[in-house]
């Protein structure tokens, strides 16, 4: 093996500096799209649960239409296909403040935005029919029983797969360096290129990813710890004997 | 209070409810038993349109839930639903189980809503339990909270989907009591239950369904001594004798 391992790479020259911006740059486009997601899960997974065909089918579109479409090619759709359908002032603005970030930020936003729905979706149907019977029959309207109710109640049942899918949102994240974001992929790509050391750039990105994760998942544990429905847990816990 | 006129009601095929016709007087308490199946719950979800009818009209208070223009939520703000299940919400403590509606609804300061809350509790026997959460209490305790939730909303009509079905025998008495002082105070009932006990001493009427149909009618007197159709004596005699 001739290949000479040299770490110090990773804190030489900008090295440090690119890889601190590339994880910025990662929780800023994640963070966002994560909102964005969990509105858009949130409003059309509660749709699709609605007695209403015309919404249910409206929100159905959306999950299906998104969630089927790879998201690279969702990334390139909101890059390189919508801005030029914009008004031109528009555009400019746009390609001055980042459109790439915007356009990832959209499309990740979006993509995990559909998949988010069926999570919801999951949670909501898995409540029994006659506790949303009983908010409506003390007057609530259906808006105000699935505020108060039967979401609440639903975002605590699904929180271990919501919690697999925002990793899965912070590492699809990745994917946007296709369209030039300069997040940590793209920094430990710009490391490598520099100093030719593949290695220890791609082993720093894998070792800040899982922490990155790692962190994501402790913190959901203590959300749904927080905000455990009484009596759930304690039964998962200790069975009735 | 509450008038069923020719009422009619299909699921697809099924047609569960029949010709049904039926005055229901302020004040009045009113049992319906009937073999499981029959149209009973359907019946009283009528009342509150949780489901709708295909044919007929019922009043409530003088209004038609037919009216396009019918304000559902005022509706059913008026009239307190109990269910065999309980359906409290989980995630809530006993007092915002109570207060919930009142302030969304009837847009009650939460204080007042507090105050209510705190009342009703007294009321039905667990004043220590306001910040207790649901799945912390015994069925016959929550069972008491889901009628104290309906309550705080001062409905005019109360009703009862088999309240004590989901209960162990020894909390029955507790929720039939509640229930029980409620219809002394004037309260408008209707309960469907098997709790024949509960029927003698409470009801002023007690009508026995069987598909679809109101087969029979009557104060609880000549209902359980007399009943005039074999169906009835049929069923009576199968719940009675045990
Ligand atoms: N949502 C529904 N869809 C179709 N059939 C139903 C529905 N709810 C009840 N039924 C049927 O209607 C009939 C009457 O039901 P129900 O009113 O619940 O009877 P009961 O309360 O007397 O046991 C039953 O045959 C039941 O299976
Ligand atoms: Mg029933």
């Amino acid at each position: 093996m001739t290949y000479k391992f040299d770490w110090s790479v990773l804190w030489t020259g900008q090295s440090g500096q690119w890889l601190l911006q590339g994880v910025i740059t990662t929780l800023e486009i994640s963070v966002l799209a994560w909102l964005l997601a969990g509105a858009l899960g949130i409003l059309s997974g509660a749709l699709r649960t609605l007695p209403f065909p015309p919404l249910r089918v409206l929100a159905a579109f959306y999950v299906e239409f998104f969630r089927n479409v790879p998201l690279l090619v969702w990334m390139f759709f909101w890059y390189f296909a919508v801005p030029p359908l914009l008004p031109t002032p528009l555009q400019d603005w746009l390609f001055n403040h980042g459109a790439e970030f915007w356009a990832g930020m959209f499309a990740l936003g979006v993509y995990h935005g559909a998949r988010f729905s069926e999570v919801i979706r999951s949670g909501i149907q898995s409540i029994s029919k006659t506790q949303f019977e009983a908010a409506l029959s003390t007057g609530l309207t259906t808006a105000q029983a699935y505020r108060f109710v039967i979401i609440p109640i639903a975002l605590r049942l699904i929180i271990p797969p919501l919690t697999n899918e925002s990793l899965n949102l912070l590492k699809n994240s990745s994917v946007a360096l296709t369209i030039s974001v300069a997040e940590l992929t793209f920094q430990t790509r710009q490391i490598e290129t520099y100093t030719a050391k593949a290695f220890e750039a791609l082993t720093a990105g894998t070792v800040i990813y899982l922490a990155l994760c790692l962190s994501i998942a402790f913190v959901m544990a203590q959300v749904e710890r927080r905000f455990a429905i009484p009596g759930l847990i304690a039964r998962v816990a200790r069975p009735e004997h | 209070m509450v008038k069923f006129q020719h009422v009619n009601k299909w699921y697809g095929s099924l047609h569960v409810l029949r010709e049904i016709n039926l005055r229901i007087a302020k004040g009045e308490v009113v049992v319906v038993c009937g073999p499981s199946g029959s149209g009973k719950s359907t019946l009283i979800r009528c009342i509150n349109r949780l489901e709708p009818i295909q044919a007929g009209e019922i009043f409530v208070d003088g209004k038609p839930l037919s009216d396009p223009t019918l304000d559902l939520r005022a509706l059913r703000a008026e009239i307190g639903f109990v269910f065999q299940q309980f359906n409290l919400y989980p995630h809530l403590t006993v007092r915002e189980n109570l207060t919930l509606a009142p302030m969304k609804v009837r847009k009650v300061s939460r204080g007042e809503a507090e105050a209510i809350a705190a009342k009703l509790l007294e009321r039905v026997g667990i004043p220590d339990k306001s910040n207790a959460y649901p799945a912390n209490l015994s069925g016959g305790q929550q069972q008491r909270v889901a009628i104290a939730r309906a309550l705080a909303m001062q409905p005019k009509i109360m009703l009862f989907d088999e309240p004590t079905s989901a209960l162990d025998p020894e909390m029955i008495n507790e929720v039939l009591e509640v229930m029980t002082g409620l219809a002394k105070e004037g309260m408008t009932m209707v309960v469907v239950t098997h709790e024949m006990g509960f029927a003698r001493r409470v009801a002023h009427r007690v009508l026995f369904m069987d598909e679809g149909q109101i087969i029979e009618e009557g104060a609880p007197q000549t209902f359980f001594e007399t009943p005039g159709s074999p169906r009835t004596r049929q069923f009576l005699s199968k719940i009675l004798s045990h």
